[in-house]
């Protein structure tokens, strides 16, 4: 129970690969669904909470469906994940702190940028900003611990770490992330026909591109003909054979 | 603009138009938007012969001052801003026939702090993500400015002269206390904590936005830490950081957040929060899912049936 249009569902005690899993499982199970009466859902790390209209439906038979579905989680086939490849021009005038997460961390630029889009990261749910990826898997190797002062204005694209998390700035905003590149790609447009870029539940991927690249990249995102990279996920068998 | 119905002579502070909000998009991070006062901008619609989630413009503290280019039928529900047509005072709750170059102006704040303003046809900016709520952080619409010229769709020109009956107008300084559901995080405070929050009133301070509600009073007790996974958050959900000083989430808040989160405002009484100035003291009572059911069916059903 969640206020009284709401019903929270509890998926796992802490965040794991398997609970996000789970929710997506559900997610999909109530995409598919379409209940009567329930209005929108809200995935986070562990649960899935749920918006509905008691006028539609009622807390009672909510619940029971919800127990049904979740029975029958297991057996429900879900469409592979997707993994989203973004582009990232890595230090220079994109990304100021590469320099302090290389010397905090006892590494070259090189090798941070190696670690740091050498990986595909799960998106365990969106939230903070709109379009905003909290984003799981980062090697500790490049952790590095927030700015002392914050900067007042980090602009949309913007890729930083902070602490062992990594993340993307969907859109201009204050922060003090160690910002250690940029995407010319837009994680948020509400102008546009998919305004939010990613989903909870798939996974990101950083790719390393030139300046010259970025640009011609911006360029064609800003004419419309950019096209996304987007693969299956193969899971963490291939990730190792990639290596 | 050929259809423009009105134009901002002045654009009073934050003004901005709004609807029932964007349903549907706060699994990818999307904020909802929408009116602070959810009764009060379907009341106004239905009184000048809207669909009840239609926009409308939403005028806080310091109303705009509106020209009407054409004839239509407007309504002012929410707050009691001291309005005017040709500064002629006119009531709230009640719709109104405007001519051609009559102006809408308000004055003192009365009581509340939210007003609807709303027009025959609704107001018809552009929709984004199933909405015309103004959304200015995420880059969504705008406040008004001078100059601005609304568009609308057809009014129907029979209704006006509807009037709320007086025993169905709120009114935001009743002392009552503001009914809750508790949890989830209920285990996340101290029994004492919860006898705090219960017990003692808290007043509305500045900070308090179309975000949230700032709540200012006796700390309320942690088990340990107010930190959580973040977890989804709902229209009246109270958080309470660290500081023990808890924030009553509104019209604007992320869809998630970090915090305990000791209860959540039945829907019934959501609109008293946002009507709430700064400085009033405000106190909780907890109450069943069924008593709060009780009071949505009643409130849905009385809005159903003001439309003719």
């Amino acid at each position: 129970m969640y206020g009284d249009r709401g019903l929270r569902v509890v998926l796992g005690e802490s965040i794991s690969k398997e609970t996000n899993e789970k929710i997506r499982s559900l997610t999909t199970q109530l995409e598919k669904e379409r209940i009567d009466g329930v209005l929108e859902w809200i995935p986070a790390y562990t649960t899935v909470s749920i918006f509905y209209n008691p006028e539609k439906i009622s807390f009672d038979a909510l619940s029971q469906k919800i127990h049904e579905l979740y029975e029958n989680l297991s057996q429900i086939e879900i469409p592979p994940a997707e993994v989203v490849t973004i582009p990232v021009c890595y230090g220079g005038k994109y990304g100021p702190d590469l320099e302090n997460v290389a010397a905090h961390n006892k590494l070259t630029e090189e090798e941070v940028i190696r670690i740091h889009s050498g990986n595909d990261y799960l998106i365990y749910m969106m939230g903070f900003s709109p379009g905003f990826p909290y984003l799981g898997g980062m090697s500790d190797k490049i952790a590095t611990p927030r700015l002392e002062s914050p900067r007042k204005k980090i602009p949309a694209g913007s890729v930083g770490i902070a602490g062992s998390q990594t993340g993307v700035y969907p859109s201009d905003s204050p922060g003090g992330w160690q910002i250690i590149g940029r995407t010319p790609m837009k994680l948020y447009d509400p102008k546009s026909d998919t305004p939010i870029l990613l989903r909870a539940g798939n996974y990101v991927r950083f790719r390393s591109v030139t300046e010259a690249e970025y640009e011609e990249i911006y360029q064609s995102i800003m004419k419309g003909t950019y096209e996304l990279e987007i693969k299956p996920y193969r899971g963490l068998q291939n990730e190792a054979t990639y290596r | 603009m050929e259809n423009a119905t009105i134009e901002v002579m002045k654009p009073g502070l934050s003004t901005s138009i709004q609807d029932l909000g964007r349903t549907g998009y706060q699994q990818y991070g999307m904020v909802v938007a929408g009116a602070m006062d959810m009764f009060a901008l379907q009341v106004a619609n239905i009184l000048v012969g809207n669909k009840h989630g239609a926009a409308a413009i939403e005028a806080v503290l310091m109303g705009p001052e509106l020209r009407f280019l054409k004839d239509t039928v407007i309504a002012v529900c929410g707050a009691n801003l001291s309005p005017t047509l040709d500064d002629e005072p006119i009531q709230t709750w009640k719709s109104y026939r405007v001519q051609k170059g009559q102006t809408l102006k308000f004055g003192k704040p009365i009581d509340g702090a939210y007003a609807y303003i709303a027009v025959s046809g609704g107001i018809t900016t552009p929709k984004v993500m199933g909405s015309r709520s103004t959304y200015a952080k995420g880059g969504i619409g705008n406040y008004l400015s001078k100059g601005d010229l609304l568009p609308t769709g057809d009014p129907n020109m029979k209704r006006s002269g509807r009037s709320l009956h007086p025993d169905l107008i709120p009114n935001y300084n009743n002392p009552d206390k503001i009914r809750v559901i508790l949890g989830p995080d209920e285990d996340a405070f101290t029994k004492e904590g919860i006898h705090t929050f219960l017990r003692e009133s808290y007043k509305i301070t500045t900070q308090s936005d179309r975000k949230g509600a700032r709540l200012e009073g006796a700390p309320i007790e942690h088990v340990d830490g107010a930190d959580i996974i973040s977890d989804a958050v709902f229209p009246g959900t109270i958080q309470v950081p660290a500081n023990g000083q808890p924030i009553v989430l509104l019209a604007d808040r992320q869809p998630t957040g970090g915090y305990t989160r000791i209860a959540t405002v039945i829907t019934e009484d959501l609109p008293r929060i946002a009507q709430s100035l700064p400085g009033k003291e405000i106190a909780f009572e907890a109450v069943s899912l069924h008593v709060a059911q009780e009071l949505f069916h009643r409130r849905q059903k009385l809005l159903r049936l003001l439309i003719p």
